[in-house]
């Protein structure tokens, strides 16, 4: 008979090599299992309600997981080990059996239904349609995200923060590489929050995992999602449905505070002018001088236009042309200001009217027909290369006004 | 009106393949086209996940990043995979049914043809001024119509072409199965790979009309102002994603139903014992086919679905779990209490079920609604599909492995063989197997560069994919080898093989069975 004993004869004779396989390969399997549980390399526990669910239903699946495949993986390995041809089995010869049968079909429907019942549960608490305290309403752009907080008249959009020279490998990155952005977006914590996600052009994704929130952002529709969060806390995450070429680049940072806290902050954004409250178009009190205007231009064309079009002007052609002696750089004024303003549609250039302030074009667009030389080329036919603030309030009332 | 070859013109050279009606011509040129795209898309493959080595620029620009891996994508499944297991339909399936060709034969020269051209016009845009098609192998609109670089209506052509090669394949399949089968092999007479091949065949049938719609719509989208997709003009992005999703999961099926029925062949092979609960194999495959049109939204959870949508369909992928089992269980109850050797072919059925196994599990646990609403779109997801797609390779290299000798009446190197399994699985499971974690962790998947905190896995990933990929160039070693000078392959070369394909001698004669046989030699007798 093929007993234990030849097969445990067999292991010895054979094993050396399996053994230390099997070594290896346990000692991964254990590595693997071990970084799986704590929490570094799992799903977050996160800091919502829901958030907690989903992580209590992932375990749950895990181990069901683990149960059914540990189950197969050992029914293999007896198998293996005792039904080998070198060792002279003979095989059986019962093909069917509906017993068994029925057995295996049972047994997978009582596990299903086993994680059905919890996650229809979460699923219901996810929709829960409870009055919610604010309401936020997230506007994906390539390659950004804008905030608009609809009961406290804030809107800002918020940019990766991370600069071009650490994503060049021309500085160390920082701790927060690429999850890092100019303005986050603030929230009280044990408020119910309403999102309200949308799209300006492609499909993005709204994720936060600590919060359990993932929502496609889609043009023309408005999903509507919530969350509640428990915890004062930094919570980063990034856009997740590939949205063009930097998809990778517009990550998500909310900053949960305390509701005495967000009331200040609020309080805040609505006295100091910092571009974060939308105003009226207004050229300020006393127009800008040429070199302010180059310098503002400098540091408004880093933060918004030198992901595509480069530091150097160069752009990325043919994707992202370059400006550098570029025929609306270094062409008529109105149409550099109605590209600008406005956008082009169908392509990754954005009607920046709504991103930045009069001063601020006026001064990129001062800042693009006079760098990389396009000065001299301006200059040479003819074509302006100093804009005021006042010259784009007045095309900007121009255009809406009747 | 053929007799025994006698008086057959055979032209010469490239007139030979380009003009041939030969099943076993035309599956050879499937199945090489198959490879050639295999190091192609796996290529590509290597190029990203190298980028991906660590944060932080590595060497190739985001832009390039995203049309590699949709490149990458789109030729693993439509030039790998789905040419692959035609190949072997081609071969196998009338010396298995007893049939001397395929019902269709100059039909089948020309669904073969069009793959090198559909595929030279994808890759022709590599060298066009412009980018490539970088939207993902999904490409949503609006992604791909409004904002699609030019070259995407050279990708939607692409489409097309695969999807008129792919029905006529199948259409051929189909009608050849149903028409050509020896008298004495009745429907629950027929091989598992053959029933699995009809069940496919019919899929591809109701799957590829439908994407030809849909990249049909983008096209006028694109260049006659529609707006089947387009918000700003009243159409709905959304619709894309069903339509897509109506043929993409299905497809999932079309590439994973003719690697159980290599299974169900290899696997009684090397048990030496007939296949455990055949009518519940073929009912099992009927039952998944079908349910594989009701889960679509499956992939479209977060989308903004209403609850009852969202739950039906988390329902019904859950369902699919069952029949799914079932074949599982059957396929180990077929190796339980049989005499099991392991020469390569059955080592990668073995490696098949070991990650399908684990796919279905993960699989499991992205129906979970609020589960996948952490798991999609991350590398968890990355992770879960690499799974049930490579267990589909394994079964395909498992089938080279087990026809070879028949093909070409050669051995292949049994040590190489297994050299090449045990790379292969050891590697492929370094690569995705950490893919997991990372996504659970929070990294997005199409990503160029990340956060600081996956950098480790991302390594160990990436190893994984240079092992991966270099031992595949063991494979070809081996397969060339083969042909040139491998011993030579008597009969049936296992002893456990049943079935009319090993009734012929080694290699196949160019022509097999213009009579068809009188005796099944199956295990039915
Ligand atoms: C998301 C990528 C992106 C960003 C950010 C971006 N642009 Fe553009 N820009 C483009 C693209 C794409 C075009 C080409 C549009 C076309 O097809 O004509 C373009 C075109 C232009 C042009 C016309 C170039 C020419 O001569 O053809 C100007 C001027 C310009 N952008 C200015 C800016 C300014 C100023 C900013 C920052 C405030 C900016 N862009 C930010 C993508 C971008
Ligand atoms: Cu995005």
């Amino acid at each position: 008979m093929l007993g234990f004993a030849s097969a445990v004869c067999y292991l010895r004779r054979f094993s050396k090599r399996l053994c230390q396989l099997a070594i290896f390969i346990g000692a991964l399997c254990w590595q693997a299992l071990a970084q799986a549980f704590s929490s570094y390399w799992n799903m977050p526990r996160g800091v919502t309600p829901v958030s907690h669910g989903i992580y209590h239903l992932h375990m749950v699946a895990f181990w069901v997981g683990v149960v059914i495949s540990s189950f197969i993986f050992l029914w293999m390995i007896w198998i293996f080990v005792r039904y080998r041809h070198s060792k002279g089995a003979i095989p059986g010869n019962v093909h069917e059996h509906m017993g068994v049968e029925i057995v295996w079909t049972v047994i997978p429907i009582i596990l299903l239904v086993i994680l059905a019942i919890p996650a229809t549960k979460i699923l219901i608490k996810i929709h829960d349609d409870e009055k919610p305290a604010m309401s936020v309403k997230v506007t994906g752009y390539q390659w950004k995200w804008n905030y608009e907080y609809l009961d406290q008249g804030i809107r800002f959009f918020s940019n990766l923060a991370t600069s071009q020279a650490e994503i060049n490998n021309e500085r160390p990155p920082g701790p927060n590489y690429l999850l890092e952005v100019d303005h986050p977006l603030v929230l009280p914590v044990g408020e119910k929050i309403r999102f309200l996600i949308t799209s300006n052009d492609v499909i993005h994704d709204w994720w936060v995992p600590d919060l359990g929130v993932k929502q496609d952002a889609i043009p023309g529709y408005v999903n509507e999602t919530w969350t509640k969060i428990e915890k004062v806390g930094t919570y980063r995450g990034e856009c997740a449905e590939l949205c063009g070429t930097y998809h990778g680049f517009m990550p998500i940072v909310v900053k949960a505070v305390s509701p005495a806290a967000f009331k200040q902050w609020v309080a805040k954004q609505k006295t100091v002018s910092n571009g974060l409250t939308p105003t009226k178009p207004k050229a300020p009190a006393k127009p800008m001088t040429e070199s302010e205007l180059l310098t503002l231009g400098k540091t408004v064309y880093g933060k918004n236009c030198a992901v595509c079009h480069q530091t150097n002007g160069k752009g990325l052609p043919p994707t992202f042309p370059g400006l550098v002696a570029s025929p609306i750089a270094t062409g008529a004024l109105e149409g550099h200001i109605n590209i600008v303003l406005h956008g082009k549609k169908g392509t990754a250039m954005q009607a920046f009217s709504e991103q930045l302030s009069p001063s601020e074009i006026a001064a990129v667009i001062t800042y693009e027909r006079q760098a990389w030389g396009n000065a001299e080329l301006n200059k040479k036919a003819g074509h302006p290369v100093l804009v005021h603030a006042a010259d784009i309030v007045k095309k900007e009332i121009e255009e809406s006004g009747s | 009106m053929s007799h025994a070859g006698v008086g057959h013109h055979h032209p010469k050279g490239i007139k030979r393949w380009l003009y041939t009606t030969n099943h076993k011509d035309i599956g050879t040129m499937y199945l090489v086209f198959a490879l050639i795209m295999f190091f192609v898309a796996g290529g590509m493959s290597l190029i990203f996940r190298i980028e991906l080595f660590r944060p932080e620029h590595v060497f190739i620009q985001p832009q390039f990043y995203n049309e590699m891996i949709t490149m990458h994508g789109i030729i693993m499944i439509f030039g790998v995979v789905m040419p692959a297991a035609a190949g072997l339909a081609n071969w196998m399936i009338p010396p298995m049914i007893g049939a001397p060709d395929m019902a269709l034969p100059r039909l089948n020269n020309w669904s073969f043809w069009l793959l090198p051209f559909a595929f030279s016009i994808a890759l022709s845009t590599m060298f066009m001024s412009g980018p490539m098609p970088d939207f993902g192998w999904t490409f949503y609109a609006p992604l791909s119509t409004t904002f699609g670089p030019k070259s995407t209506d050279f990708f939607i052509f692409t489409i097309h072409m695969l999807g008129l090669s792919s029905i006529l394949a199948a259409l051929n399949i189909a009608v050849t199965i149903i028409n050509m089968r020896a008298p004495k092999m009745t429907w629950m007479k027929m091989p598992v790979f053959v029933w699995s091949w009809f069940i496919t065949a019919l899929i591809l049938l109701a799957i590829m009309p439908v994407l030809a719609g849909g990249v049909t719509m983008m096209l006028m989208d694109r260049n006659f102002h529609t707006a089947f997709f387009e918000a700003a003009g009243g159409g709905d992005p959304i619709l894309f994603q069903h339509i897509f999703w109506f043929f993409g999961h299905p497809e999932v099926y079309v590439l994973v139903v003719p690697a159980f029925g290599v299974i169900s062949e290899i696997i009684p092979a090397f048990s030496r014992k007939k296949l455990f609960g055949y009518h519940m194999m073929v009912y099992a495959t009927i039952i998944i086919a079908f349910l594989g049109f009701l889960v679509w939204m499956h992939h479209m959870f977060t989308t903004g679905a209403p609850i009852e949508s969202q739950l039906f369909f988390m329902y019904s992928t859950m369902v699919i779990a069952v029949p799914t089992g079932v074949k599982l269980f059957n396929w180990m109850a077929t190796m339980h209490k049989g005499s099991l050797s392991f020469e390569t072919p059955m080592l990668f059925a073995i490696g098949f079920l070991v990650i399908f196994t684990i796919g279905g599990v993960t699989g499991i646990m992205c129906a979970l609604v609020p589960s996948d609403y952490q798991y999609r779109g991350s590398y968890f997801v990355v992770a879960h599909f690499h799974y049930p797609l490579l267990s589909a390779v394994m079964a395909i290299m498992a089938a080279v492995y087990f026809w070879l000798p028949k093909w070409c009446g050669k051995m292949y190197s049994e040590a190489m063989g297994k050299w090449h399994f045990w790379l292969t699985v050891i590697s492929v499971n370094v690569t995705f197997f950490p893919q997991h974690f990372i996504g659970l962790a929070g990294m997005p998947r199409r990503v160029p560069d990340y956060p600081l905190q996956f950098t480790d896995l991302n390594q160990v990933s990436t190893i994984g994919a240079i092992v991966m990929g270099l031992s595949q160039l063991l494979f070809l070693y081996n397969l060339i080898r083969t042909v040139k000078r491998g011993k030579e392959a008597p009969q049936r070369p296992w002893d456990g093989a049943k079935g009319l394909e090993w009734t012929l001698p080694s290699p196949m004669p160019y022509h097999t069975f213009e009579e068809a046989p009188d005796e099944l030699h199956g295990y039915e007798d």
